[in-house]
């Protein structure tokens, strides 16, 4: 069978399954819409935290990215994991002794406050609709590539899911179909990449293959010649990168606390039944996520050296097919620029004539590998999984901000259950047209921001939350104060050197050195300074907030605070 | 000792289990992966550089055993400082 119909059978029944679960744990309280009624088991949670984690960015782009960069890749490996040490040691059990909704419902009730209440809707919704645009948009790619529809239409049909399972099901829809979703993308992932493992090294494991000898009998280890290829071709060695070490501090220093206070991420550890559920489904988390983290590495190393060894100075009219497949999508550009009908493939800019899209790393690997047809059909299934599971995470946050921490805690506090559902419904139904709209008019800005909604979580939530629990004396003014200049500062960081708005400015012109990527752990330390000396001038939080500080700082009596 | 006591001593070793894992946690990421990268670099087991392998592969595994440590750590403490949730 040929690749689209193997795509159709089995992309086909994977949404059959999203959609045969979300009609089977439809929620019918807003209990089960916002934490999927707080009874889902520490393990279940652990896969759906995995697969909400892992957007289209991680399955398709990040293998891509570290095949480029090299070691400087490292940067989304150590900050992507290392986040969850933050999030299971500083964070989770304590928010899950909290045991309510949302993340806004924390602040608001720790800080005694609606304007921090507020303020933390808005940086929820910052947050998560730069990172929403960009999923959509993947799952648009990944359609009009594989399914050979337009990018809009393939939009759509993404939309049309996300909106069944999301809007119908909630918390508890979206939680079981995230593991479906984990389970599928992990096996798409790793089919290929075992497969890869072997052709070149003799490993089945890809983690060992990757620092495995090459299987061409020249007793060469894979990451020595991968050196020695880029050195010949002008590249920077693969295993030392070309970053400043301070800037991949801020970097993963940036995406690890970002990690952390991800809204849609945090929001998942409401859902388990006590607090030390809290903490070990966040270690189930990790180990799930690091299947496929230590994977990315080694799948980079393959793609790189199959690249150049397949292209560098072979002669054009003898590359294999997948090669040409993929230059119809323009996604691979060959230009002769010294007609003498080989493939230079060197730093230089001016010599180099090969242009290469980072995503196609992970998508043309099946191809690349010569897999059947079917593998790359579950490919496609894999990246559409992880593009989905994260975009529904993302709404659900979006929604329950506008529904429980807008309009019953402030607006409308007497509202009835079943109207407040509606409520979480309709949020739910508007935030899937208007990340649809980003998805299939993705302003210019979508694509070099979402990489920033790390840092802008980190300058907002990261230290409020922490402090929120560490802190017995921090108040309100000084909370507040720290929100807004962190993420203030931030944005106005990403507008101007990353958008070059604000009268732009080159990487010469960063503040310390630090790209915008990075510049999120800057952010995060003013607004730690701001809020400790606003906070000093303010009296102390009042004796009953104190109170519940003391409270959620022990396990015992999580299951009253649930059910409230 | 009073209930009070028993929680502050709760608190302070729940602290003290964080500085040293969170201790761990910098040392390898930013540590070995980025700070000490190019002395590491000079070791090498098998095809990788020590300090590129902490950098891709070796933290992440370090970061997985972090977060099972924590939860026995704490499991025990619940237990013996009866303040778990059974």
């Amino acid at each position: 069978m040929d690749i689209q119909t193997w795509t159709f059978i089995i992309v086909g029944l994977s949404f059959a399954l999203y959609i045969g679960i979300a009609i089977w744990s439809r929620a019918g309280s807003t209990k089960e819409f916002y934490v999927a009624g707080g009874g889902v088991h520490p393990l279940t949670n652990g896969l759906a935290t995995a697969a909400d984690w892992m957007s289209a960015a991680s399955f398709i782009s990040m293998a891509g990215l570290i095949s480029f960069m090299g070691y400087d890749g490292g940067v989304y490996l150590m900050g992507w994991t290392g986040g969850y040490v933050l999030l299971a040691l500083l964070l989770a059990p304590y928010l899950r002794k909290f045991g309510k909704f949302t993340v806004p419902d924390f602040i608001g009730d720790r800080y005694y406050s609606d304007i921090a209440r507020t303020v933390a809707v808005i940086c929820a919704i910052i947050v998560s609709f730069t990172y929403v645009a960009g999923q959509m948009r993947g799952v648009g790619v990944v359609f009009a590539r594989f399914l050979e529809v337009p990018i809009n239409t393939g939009v759509f049909i993404g939309m049309g899911l996300v909106f069944f399972y999301a809007v119908l099901g909630g918390m508890k829809g979206i939680t079981y179909t995230q593991v479906a979703q984990y389970c599928i993308l992990i096996f798409a992932f790793m089919v290929p990449a075992i497969f890869i493992s072997i052709q070149l090294t003799g490993e089945w494991l890809p983690q060992l293959g990757f620092g495995g000898k090459l299987n061409d009998g020249s007793g060469v280890y894979l990451l020595d010649k991968l050196d020695n290829l880029h050195e010949e071709l002008g590249f920077h060695e693969y295993t030392t990168g070309s970053k400043s070490r301070w800037d991949v501090g801020a970097i993963t220093l940036a995406l690890m606390m970002g990690t952390a206070g991800l809204p849609h991420v945090i929001v998942r550890f409401f859902t388990v039944p006590k607090v030390k559920d809290a903490r070990i489904s966040a270690g189930w988390a990790l180990l799930f996520i690091a299947i496929l983290y230590t994977t990315a590495p080694a799948i980079a190393a393959f793609a790189r050296t199959n690249l150049i060894t397949t292209v560098s100075e072979q002669p054009y009219s003898s590359v294999p097919e997948w090669f040409t497949n993929w230059e119809e999508t323009e996604l691979i550009q060959f230009e002769d620029k010294n007609n003498d009908g080989l493939i230079q493939y060197v730093a230089d800019p001016a010599v180099n004539e090969l242009t290469i899209d980072r995503d196609i790393m992970v998508l043309a690997n099946p191809e690349i590998a010569r897999l059947p047809n079917w593998v790359i059909a579950l490919v496609a299934a894999g990246g559409l999984a992880a593009a989905l599971s994260t975009a529904a995470g993302l709404l659900l946050v979006i929604s329950t901000s506008v529904s429980h921490d807008l309009i019953k805690k402030q607006i409308k506090p007497d509202i009835s259950d079943k109207e407040e559902l509606m409520w979480a419904r309709i949020g739910a139904a508007v935030a899937v047209l208007v990340a649809g709209y980003f998805g299939i008019n993705p302003p210019g800005f979508v694509a070099a921001t979402v990489a920033l909604a790390f840092g802008l979580a980190a300058a907002s939530f990261f230290p409020v939350i922490v402090l929120g629990i560490f802190d017995k004396r921090m108040n309100k003014e000084g909370a507040v104060a720290g929100m807004v200049v962190g993420i203030l500062l931030m944005l106005f960081y990403m507008v101007k050197y990353k958008l070059g708005y604000l009268g732009g400015g080159t990487q010469e012109d960063w503040w310390f050195g630090i790209s915008p990527e990075g510049f999120g752990s800057v952010a995060m330390v003013v607004n730690l300074i701001v809020s400790f000396s606003i906070a000093r001038f303010y009296p102390a939080p009042p004796q009953e907030v104190q109170d519940m500080v003391e409270d959620i700082r022990y396990p015992r009596g999580s299951g009253e605070a649930q059910s409230h | 000792m009073t209930m009070k006591e028993q929680h502050k001593q709760y608190w302070r070793q729940n602290l003290r289990y964080l500085a040293i894992l969170l201790a761990i946690w910098f040392i390898v990421s930013f540590g070995f992966g980025i700070i000490w990268v190019d002395e590491l670099n000079q070791i090498k087991f098998g095809g990788f550089k020590l300090g590129f392998w902490f950098a891709q592969q070796g933290s992440i595994y370090v970061f997985v055993v972090l977060i099972f440590t924590y939860v026995w750590l704490m499991n025990r403490l619940d237990k013996t400082s009866d303040l778990d949730e059974n």
